[in-house]
């Protein structure tokens, strides 16, 4: 696009600005949440074994949790901008390597999960609101509100009882068949643009053979949103003056629906992903649990039933972290597609 | 330039004056509009009949709510679904009102034109001026290439006083001046024989008011465009327009020469609506007493009776006709047809027969 760049790059860097206070504010709430409540990682992760004081009061020392909180505060934030986000007490792995080797199916779940939504949303939510009030524009309306409303482990449930029990058309779980990837390369750490890579399609196909009923449970809590949304967008932009001045100008209909109208509507959408994407990524962890999908929302469950809370508090600050950064990417995006956004 | 044949036939007996010899681009005749409303039909035009000719200027007043863009409107067949039309609005040999939604596409553009009032959210802002431009010639004269396309369009900016260098730009990057210029100079790049603006200033400031009805009269000058003015603003209808057409409640009232109108006005609501008029002579401030009619339920009679200071006992009862004066204006009311009326209906009507008659 050949846009004035000046005023882009002035917008992108004011737009990288505003994340760091966004950054630093939800680390904080990270830390006062997860460290000041349940007294310290050590403790708790003994649970109701026995342990002796002394030995306890060793381990706290090794990890610094004898010192006073607000140097524990400015280690942590230290330790987040080296990129270190702790050692788990349960595994004694870095987290840093936990998030490299589950991050990639997490990814791959909430990608497929997002795409679902939208390749379903966008065009029920763009014929809904073109025939507005017709039989299908109130079933899409239903359709909306209830998979908005459903818990994903109930849908979950629902579609493995369904589709790969009672129908065997999907696998029932996991995100391969067992040892079928043993000998894939972790090159991306996503597992199937690793087998892509080394051009083997089966395991590719296996991937996605087994993302289709995962990918579809997460994709239907948020497509509620995007039906909605869409529709509503294109009722509106469908009375708009533009519209009607194009219709004046004796635009044909289908391109004043097409070129002015779904166009229009859809712009929005892009800031709408962004905001899906914390509720993405929550839905990923029940989405995983329920579907065994080996990603971080699983692993962080694992964590939190062993109270390994220092892993558990590494997985929560690098999923915010995700999550500032990903709406920031959107809201540039949104700049190259919409001029007006940048002024 | 397209210009409107075979017209001819629907000049009917009365319609215009004997000065005008050439035939109308557009005459509506008996145009009716209706919108469904939950309190039933409202008919905000009710039985309106004018011409328009080749470069001719028509200004269209009346208070606000009386049916104006209705009617400019529903000329073009740009109502939205609710609305229903009848009977006849002949251009180019065909009438209007009996085409399909396709055929008006197609003359959409073209032939008739459509300025608005506010020029703001009139572009897409997703397209370049460039993209605007590109999608009304290619849609009308789809064989025009990229360059031909170009020339035409910056032609048509450069009349405009846009220059060619913003031909790329976005529709926020602009003033709404300009954006007005811009909107007009899309309807005219297509040299439409037929032009409605609707209160094409009422949104901008007064410099850039006189700069755009200079354009709009510098066009019909240019091209012979046939223009239908809409505006509040009474000065603009002496500067810019031939003649006027007066509208009060669905109805055109007093139509003629715009000199003529002005300065010898016949009907009673023109007069009241002069008067109203603040100008630098006008001592105090002159409004016309009560509030138009609700058009779901318009009053018997002349629907200017209950707030018309020379309402007759005959207005509350019938519609009055509409004559042509001697003057050369046409006139819908009673007083010039005395011939027409009883004595007892010649009687001042009085205020409790208004609330009667009201009632009725
Ligand atoms: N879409 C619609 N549905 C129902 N009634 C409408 C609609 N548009 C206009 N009306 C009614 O029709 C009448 C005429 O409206 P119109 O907009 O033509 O008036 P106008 O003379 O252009 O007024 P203004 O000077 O305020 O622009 C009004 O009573 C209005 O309430
Ligand atoms: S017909 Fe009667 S009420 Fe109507 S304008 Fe004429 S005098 Fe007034
Ligand atoms: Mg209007």
């Amino acid at each position: 696009m050949s846009m004035k760049s000046g005023s882009l790059g002035r917008y992108i860097a004011m737009r990288v600005a505003l994340a760091i206070p966004m950054i630093f504010v939800l680390l904080t709430l990270v830390f006062v949440m997860l460290r000041v409540a349940p007294g310290d990682p050590i403790s708790a992760s003994s649970g109701g074994a026995k342990m002796s004081q002394e030995k306890i009061d060793e381990l706290r020392a090794a990890a610094g949790y004898d010192r006073p909180l607000i140097v524990q505060y400015g280690d942590y934030l230290a330790d987040v901008v080296r990129f270190d986000f702790g050692t788990s007490v349960s595994t004694n792995q870095q987290v840093s390597d936990v998030i490299l080797e589950k991050g990639g199916a997490t990814v791959t779940l909430a990608t497929g999960g997002l795409v679902f939504a939208l390749l379903l949303g966008i065009p029920v939510g763009l014929l809904a609101g073109r025939f507005r009030d017709s039989a299908f524009d109130v079933f899409a309306r239903l359709f909306g509100i209830i998979t908005y409303a459903a818990p994903v482990f109930v849908v979950g449930l629902l579609a493995q009882q369904l589709f790969a029990t009672k129908l065997g058309w999907f696998p029932l779980e996991g995100e391969t068949d067992p040892l079928i990837a043993n000998d894939i390369p972790a090159t991306t750490h996503i597992l199937i643009l690793d087998a892509i890579w080394v051009n083997d399609w089966e395991v590719v196909w296996n991937v996605l053979w087994h993302l289709i009923l995962p990918a579809a449970t997460l994709g239907l809590l948020i497509v509620g949103v995007f039906i909605r949304m869409v529709r509503v967008n294109l009722i509106q932009t469908l009375r708009g003056d533009y519209v009607e001045a194009a219709r004046a100008r004796g635009i044909r209909e289908r391109d004043v629906v097409v070129k002015h109208g779904f166009r229009n509507a859809l712009v929005p959408v892009i800031t709408v992903i962004g905001l899906q994407v914390a509720l993405l990524l929550g839905g990923s962890v029940l989405t995983e649990k329920t579907f065994n999908w080996p990603g971080l929302g699983k692993q962080l469950i694992e964590f939190l039933n062993s109270r390994d809370y220092v892993a558990v508090q590494g997985l929560v600050t690098f999923i915010a972290l995700v999550v500032v950064v990903i709406s920031m990417l959107i809201d540039i995006i949104n700049a190259l597609i919409d001029p007006r956004v940048r002024y | 330039m397209t210009t409107a044949n075979g017209t001819d036939s629907t000049t009917r007996t009365g319609s215009g004056t004997s000065r005008d010899t050439t035939a109308p681009v557009l005459a509506a005749r008996d145009l009716r509009v209706w919108y469904g409303s939950e309190r039933g039909p409202v008919a905000a035009v009710d039985g309106v009949t004018f011409d328009v000719r080749p470069g001719e200027t028509l200004g269209l007043v009346g208070e606000s709510g009386c049916g104006k863009s209705t009617l400019g409107r529903g000329v073009l067949g740009l109502l939205p679904p609710g609305a229903a039309v009848d009977g006849e609005v002949r251009f180019a040999g065909k009438n209007l009102v009996d085409l399909s939604a396709r055929q008006l596409q197609q003359l959409r553009g073209p032939e008739l034109g459509l300025i608005f009032q506010e020029p703001m959210t009139r572009l897409n802002p997703l397209m370049r001026v460039s993209e605007h431009f590109e999608e009304a010639l290619r849609t009308h004269n789809g064989d025009l290439t990229k360059d031909e396309i170009r020339t035409r369009a910056l032609d048509a900016l450069r009349g405009m006083g846009i220059p060619a260098s913003r031909y790329e730009s976005f529709p926020h990057e602009f003033s709404g001046g300009m954006r007005q210029r811009i909107m007009i100079a899309l309807a005219l790049v297509l040299r439409p024989a037929f032009v409605v603006a609707d209160e094409p200033t009422t949104a901008l400031d007064v410099l850039v008011e006189a700069q755009i009805i200079q354009i709009l009269a510098d066009l019909r000058r240019n091209f012979d465009t046939a223009l239908v003015l809409i505006t509040h603003n009474l000065g603009i209808v002496a500067e810019a327009c031939d003649r006027v057409a007066v509208m009060y409640a669905g109805h055109i009232v007093e139509q003629g020469d715009a000199r003529e109108v002005f300065a010898n006005p016949q009907h009673p609501y023109t007069q009241a609506l002069m008067r109203s008029t603040i100008s630098l002579s006008t001592t105090g401030l002159h409004y016309i007493p009560g509030s138009p009619p609700d058009l779901a339920h318009p009053p018997a009679g002349c629907r200017f009776h209950p707030r018309c200071p020379k309402a007759m006992k005959v207005c509350a009862q019938e519609a009055p006709p509409e004559v042509l004066l001697p003057n050369g204006t046409r006139n819908t009311c009673w007083l010039p047809v005395p011939d027409m009326t009883t004595a007892d209906g010649r009687r001042p009507l009085e205020v409790e027969e208004i609330s009667v008659a009201d009632e009725a």
